[in-house]
C-alpha cells in the first residue's frame, strides 16, 4: 500500500506538472491568465483522435501534429482576439474564459463525452516498480515530463528566444527598449504554452479516455499548482506538484476519488488567503495579487 | 463630397441634470419615458404571455437578468471580475430547500431568509477573497461553485448526486411570477440609487485606484463586503426562488451556465450600467432559449456572441440606446 | 516645536534580497518642511510606502506624537492625520474633479470630525477646497471628469485629496515631477500657504532648486541607506553627495 503509494503519487504529481507547466510559462511571461488552457487541451487530444483514427496517421507523427495544431491555435488566440484587450484584465478573462468554453461545448456537442474516444498507449505492456505493477504508458509519463521540464528551463536559460521571455517577464519597459515586441513575445507564449498543455494531453490522456469535462479539470489543477507554487516559478510549479500530487492520491487511497477534485480546490483557497504569493512567489507578485 | 455625422445632445439636456424642465408635457414624458416605460412593459408582461412555456422563459430571463445585476454590481463597486456567480444561486437554491424540508418554512419565508442569510454565508465565503486582486479573484471566484458541488457529489450530503425533491411551490402562479419581476426592478432601481450616493461614489472610486481610497481613510474591506452581500443577495434569491419553482435543487445549481451567461448578458446590455446587464438579459435569454434545441451548442452560440461583443463592441446596448435617446445625430457635409 | 513630532527609526525593508531600506531613520518636527532626496531606485518611494502603511517594513519602527504606527493599515494611518500622494497621478477619472473629494470627505476621519452624520454639503466644501488649491472657481474646471483634467490641475487634485482629510502631515512623493517650470512656480506659494498653515511636510523630490527654498532641513538617500542629513546649504557643501547625487546639477 505504501509503496504503491509513492509510485502513484510521484506519478500523480508529474502528470500535474506537466498538465500546469504551460499555463505557469504564459502567465509568467505575457501576464495572460489563459482560462481556455483547459479547452485546449481537450482539443489537443481530440486533434490527435481524429488524426490517428480518422486520417490513419502514424502514431507519433499523429501526436507530433496535434501538438503543432493547438500551439496555432494558441497563438492566434493572442493574434486576433487577445491583442485587441490586452491591459484590460476584465476582458481578458472574459475572452479566454468564454473561448474555452465554446470549444468545450463544440467538442461535446459533436459526441465528445464518456468512453467512446480514446488515445492508444505508447505501448501496452506493465512493468514492476518496487513489486507495485506499473503500465509502461505511466513510467513513459514521468520520464517525458521530467525531460521537458528540464528542457524548458534549458531553454529559457540559455536560448535566444528563452533569455528574451526572461527579460519581458522580469521588465516590460526595458525589455521593449533593447527591441524585444511585446506582443510578438505574448503569441510565442500562448502558442508554447498551449503546445505544453497539447503535450500534456497526448501523454495522458492514454490513461483514460478524451472527454469534454476534464477541459474544466485541468484549467482546474492547472490553476491550483500554479497558485500554490506561486505563479510563473518553475520550482513552485514542481514543489506544488508534489504537495497536490500526493495529497490526491492519499485522499483518493483513503476518502474516495471524488476526493482528487476537492483537494486542488481546497489547495487554491487555502493557498490565496494564507499565502497568496504562493510557496515560491516572489515580493514583485504578491504586490500585484494584494 | 465628404460627410460626418454630428452628434448633438437633445435640448433638455443642455437644462440642466438635475432640476429637469418641466414646463411642458412632453418634456415631462420625456424625462420620466426611460424609466417609466420598461417598469410598465415588465409589470404588463405577465398579462399577454399566455403559454406556459413562455411565462417560464420569463421568469427564467428574470432569474439571469438578476444575476447579471449582481455580476455588474461586483464590477462597478469592486473592480472585480467574479466567474462564479452560480456560487450565490448555489447557496440560496439549497438554503431554501434545506429550511423548507428540515424546518418546514413555508416560501414566502425560506426566500426571505435565503436571501438575507445566504447572502451572507456566501460573503463569508468570499471574504478571504477579497482583498485578491483581478486574475486571482477570478480563479478563485470560479473554484468555489465547483468546490460546493464536488463536495456534495463527494459527501452525499445534501442529497447528493440526486439533490433534493418534494420542496413546497409557490401559493399561487401570481405570486410566482410577479415576485421576481418585482425584485428585478426593485433591486435594480435601489441599486442604481445607493451608487449615486456619496457611499456609492466612493464603491466606484475604489474600482479605480484603490490605493487612493486607501490614502484617504478608507477602509477598502468594508466597501467590498457590502457590495459583495449585496450582489450575493441578488444571487441567493434567485436561487432560492428557481428552488420554490420547480420544487427540486441539484447539482445544477453550481452549473457554469449560471456563471457565464450573466456575464454575456452584462457585456450586451453593456457593463457598468446596472440597467444595461438587465436589458441585455431580456435580449440574450430568450435567444438563448429559442435554440435550446440546440443542446449544448447554445453555450458555443452565447460564448462566441460574448467574446465577439468584448472584442468589437464592448460598450453595449444600454450606451447606444442611450445616445440614440439623448442626442440629435444628423450627417452634415465637411 | 517638539522634535519628534513624527519619529522613523531603523525602518528596514528588502524585496527578494535587494535592500530597498536599510535601517533609515530621522524625525520631523511639527510644522517642519522635510526633503528627501536621491537618486531613482534608492528606496525614497519604499520610504514613503513603508510610512503610510502600504509596504510593511522587514524591521524598524514609525511614531507618530509618540503613538507607534509601525504596520497600520494604509487607512488608519491616513485617518490619523497622515495623508500622502502618488507618484504617479491616477484620479478617479470617472468622476468630475470635485466628487474626487468626496472620497476622503466621506472617511470616519472627516465625518466624526464634524460630529457624525449627515454633515454639511460635501460638494460645496469639496469646491471650497479645490479653489484653496488653485482651481478656477467660477470656471468649468472643477466639474470637468478627472480623466480631461491637465496634469498639472492632477497634481492639485492630488493635494486638495491630502487636504480633505485636514491632515496634520503629508508626505509628497515626487509631486513637481512632470510639470513644467512655470507650473512647479504656481504651485510654489501653495505648498508654502500650507508651511505657513503649520502642516508638517515631508517631500520626496527631484526638482531641487523649489525643494531647497522650502526645505530647511534635507535628507539625503542611496540605495536605501541615508548618507546626509542638514539644512540645505549644508548638503550642498558635502563632498559624498556632490559625488554621488548631485555632481553636475551644481
Amino acid at each position: 500500500m505504501l509503496r504503491s503509494i509513492f509510485i502513484y503519487g510521484l506519478i500523480n504529481s508529474i502528470i500535474l506538472a506537466l498538465t500546469a507547466v504551460g499555463f505557469s510559462l504564459t502567465y509568467g511571461i505575457s501576464r495572460v491568465a489563459n482560462f481556455a488552457y483547459g479547452a485546449l487541451y481537450v482539443l489537443a487530444g481530440f486533434a490527435a483522435w481524429v488524426l490517428l483514427h480518422r486520417l490513419a496517421l502514424n502514431y507519433y507523427l499523429a501526436l507530433f501534429l496535434a501538438v503543432v495544431f493547438v500551439a496555432l491555435v494558441g497563438a492566434a488566440l493572442y493574434r486576433f482576439a487577445l491583442i485587441r484587450v490586452r491591459g484590460m484584465p476584465i476582458s481578458e478573462i472574459i475572452v479566454t474564459f468564454a473561448l474555452g468554453t465554446a470549444l468545450v461545448e463544440l467538442l461535446r456537442f459533436f459526441g465528445l463525452f464518456g468512453s467512446a474516444y480514446g488515445l492508444p498507449p505508447l505501448r501496452r505492456a506493465t512493468l514492476q516498480l518496487l513489486g507495485v505493477p506499473v503500465d509502461f504508458q505511466r513510467v513513459a509519463l514521468v520520464v517525458i515530463g521530467a525531460v521537458l521540464i528540464l528542457a524548458l528551463w534549458l531553454f529559457t536559460h540559455y536560448t535566444k528566444i528563452g533569455l528574451a521571455f526572461r527579460a519581458i517577464a522580469q521588465d516590460e519597459q526595458a525589455a521593449m527598449m533593447v527591441g524585444i515586441d511585446p506582443d510578438h513575445m505574448a503569441t510565442l507564449s500562448l502558442a508554447l504554452g498551449s503546445a505544453l498543455a497539447a503535450v500534456a494531453a497526448v501523454v495522458v490522456l492514454p490513461l483514460g479516455y478524451i472527454a469534454a469535462e476534464s477541459g474544466s479539470n485541468i484549467l482546474v489543477f492547472a490553476i491550483a499548482v500554479c497558485i500554490l507554487g506561486g505563479l510563473e516559478s518553475p520550482a513552485g510549479v514542481i514543489v506544488a506538484s508534489l504537495l497536490i500530487g500526493y495529497a490526491q492520491i492519499l485522499s483518493v487511497a483513503y476518502f474516495g476519488p471524488h476526493y482528487q477534485m476537492i483537494v486542488a480546490l481546497l489547495a487554491i483557497l487555502v493557498t490565496l488567503v494564507f499565502r497568496p504569493s504562493g510557496l515560491f512567489g516572489k515580493q514583485k507578485e504578491l504586490e500585484e495579487r494584494v | 463630397m465628404a460627410k460626418r455625422r454630428e452628434r448633438i445632445d437633445r435640448p433638455i439636456r443642455v437644462l440642466t441634470e438635475d432640476i429637469y424642465a418641466l414646463e411642458s408635457l412632453s418634456r415631462m414624458i420625456y424625462v420620466a419615458a426611460p424609466s417609466v416605460f420598461p417598469v410598465l412593459f415588465l409589470l404588463l408582461l405577465p398579462l399577454f404571455t399566455p403559454s406556459l412555456y413562455m411565462q417560464r422563459v420569463l421568469i427564467l430571463t428574470a432569474v439571469y437578468a438578476l444575476l447579471a445585476l449582481s455580476w455588474d454590481f461586483i464590477a462597478v463597486a469592486t473592480g472585480l471580475v467574479s466567474l462564479g456567480q452560480a456560487l450565490f444561486f448555489g447557496v440560496g437554491a439549497y438554503l431554501a430547500a434545506i429550511l423548507n424540508l428540515h424546518f418546514g418554512l413555508p416560501p414566502m419565508v425560506t426566500l426571505l431568509v435565503s436571501t438575507f442569510a445566504g447572502a451572507a454565508i456566501a460573503t463569508a465565503l468570499v471574504a478571504p477573497c477579497l482583498p485578491l486582486r483581478g486574475v486571482y479573484f477570478a480563479m478563485t471566484t470560479l473554484v468555489y461553485p465547483l468546490l460546493l458541488a464536488r463536495t456534495i457529489e463527494a459527501t452525499a450530503v445534501l442529497g447528493g448526486t440526486d439533490g433534493l425533491v418534494g420542496i413546497a411551490s409557490f401559493p399561487n402562479v401570481w405570486v410566482e411570477r410577479y415576485l421576481v419581476l418585482a425584485f428585478v426592478l426593485g433591486a435594480t432601481f435601489a441599486l442604481r440609487r445607493l451608487l449615486r450616493t456619496d457611499f456609492g461614489l466612493v464603491m466606484r472610486s475604489i474600482s479605480d485606484n484603490d490605493q487612493a481610497v486607501r490614502a484617504s481613510a478608507i477602509n477598502i474591506t468594508v466597501y467590498k463586503l457590502v457590495a459583495i452581500y449585496l450582489a450575493s443577495a441578488l444571487g441567493c434569491f434567485a436561487g432560492a426562488y428557481f428552488t420554490h419553482l420547480y420544487m427540486f435543487v441539484g447539482l445544477s445549481a453550481f452549473s457554469l451556465d449560471l456563471s457565464i451567461l450573466p456575464i454575456a448578458c452584462a457585456v450586451v446590455g453593456g457593463m457598468g450600467t446596472l440597467v444595461g446587464p438587465v436589458i441585455g438579459a431580456f435580449v440574450l435569454v430568450p435567444l438563448a432559449e429559442m435554440v435550446r434545441d440546440l443542446g449544448t451548442l447554445r453555450v458555443v452560440f452565447y460564448s462566441l456572441l460574448l467574446v465577439a461583443l468584448v472584442l468589437f463592441k464592448p460598450e453595449g446596448l444600454m450606451s447606444f440606446l442611450e445616445r440614440k435617446y439623448r442626442q440629435i445625430e444628423r450627417w452634415v457635409q465637411v | 516645536m517638539t522634535t519628534d513630532f513624527l519619529v522613523v527609526d531603523e525602518l528596514s525593508k528588502s524585496f527578494g534580497g535587494v535592500k530597498a531600506l536599510d535601517r533609515v531613520g530621522f524625525s520631523v518636527a511639527q510644522g517642519e518642511v522635510l526633503g528627501i532626496i536621491g537618486l531613482n531606485g534608492s528606496g525614497k518611494t519604499t520610504l514613503v510606502n513603508v510610512i503610510t502603511g502600504f509596504i510593511r517594513p522587514d524591521s524598524g519602527h514609525v511614531w507618530l506624537r509618540g503613538k507607534e504606527i509601525t504596520g497600520l493599515a494604509p487607512e488608519k494611518i491616513a485617518g490619523l492625520g497622515i495623508a500622502r500622494t502618488f507618484q504617479t497621478v491616477r484620479p478617479f477619472h470617472h468622476l468630475p474633479a470635485f466628487k474626487n473629494l468626496i472620497v476622503p470627505l466621506y472617511s470616519s476621519r472627516i465625518r466624526s470630525a464634524a460630529g457624525g452624520g449627515r454633515w454639511g454639503d460635501r460638494d460645496a466644501v469639496a469646491l471650497d477646497l479645490l479653489e484653496e488649491v488653485g482651481f478656477e472657481r467660477d470656471s468649468s474646471v472643477p466639474y470637468k471628469p478627472a480623466a480631461a483634467l491637465p496634469h498639472g490641475y492632477l497634481r492639485r487634485l492630488e493635494l486638495a485629496r491630502c487636504l480633505a482629510l485636514r491632515p496634520e502631515v503629508i508626505i509628497t512623493d515626487e509631486l513637481f515631477s512632470g510639470l513644467s517650470s512655470s507650473e512647479v512656480s504656481s504651485l510654489m506659494p501653495l505648498m508654502e500657504k500650507l508651511r505657513e498653515r503649520g502642516i508638517t511636510l515631508v517631500m520626496v523630490e527631484h526638482r531641487l532648486r523649489e525643494l531647497f527654498r522650502l526645505a530647511r532641513r534635507v535628507i539625503v538617500m542611496e540605495q536605501g541607506r541615508k548618507i546626509a542629513e542638514g539644512p540645505p546649504q549644508a548638503i550642498v557643501a558635502d563632498n559624498a553627495v556632490r559625488e554621488t547625487y548631485l555632481g553636475a546639477e551644481l
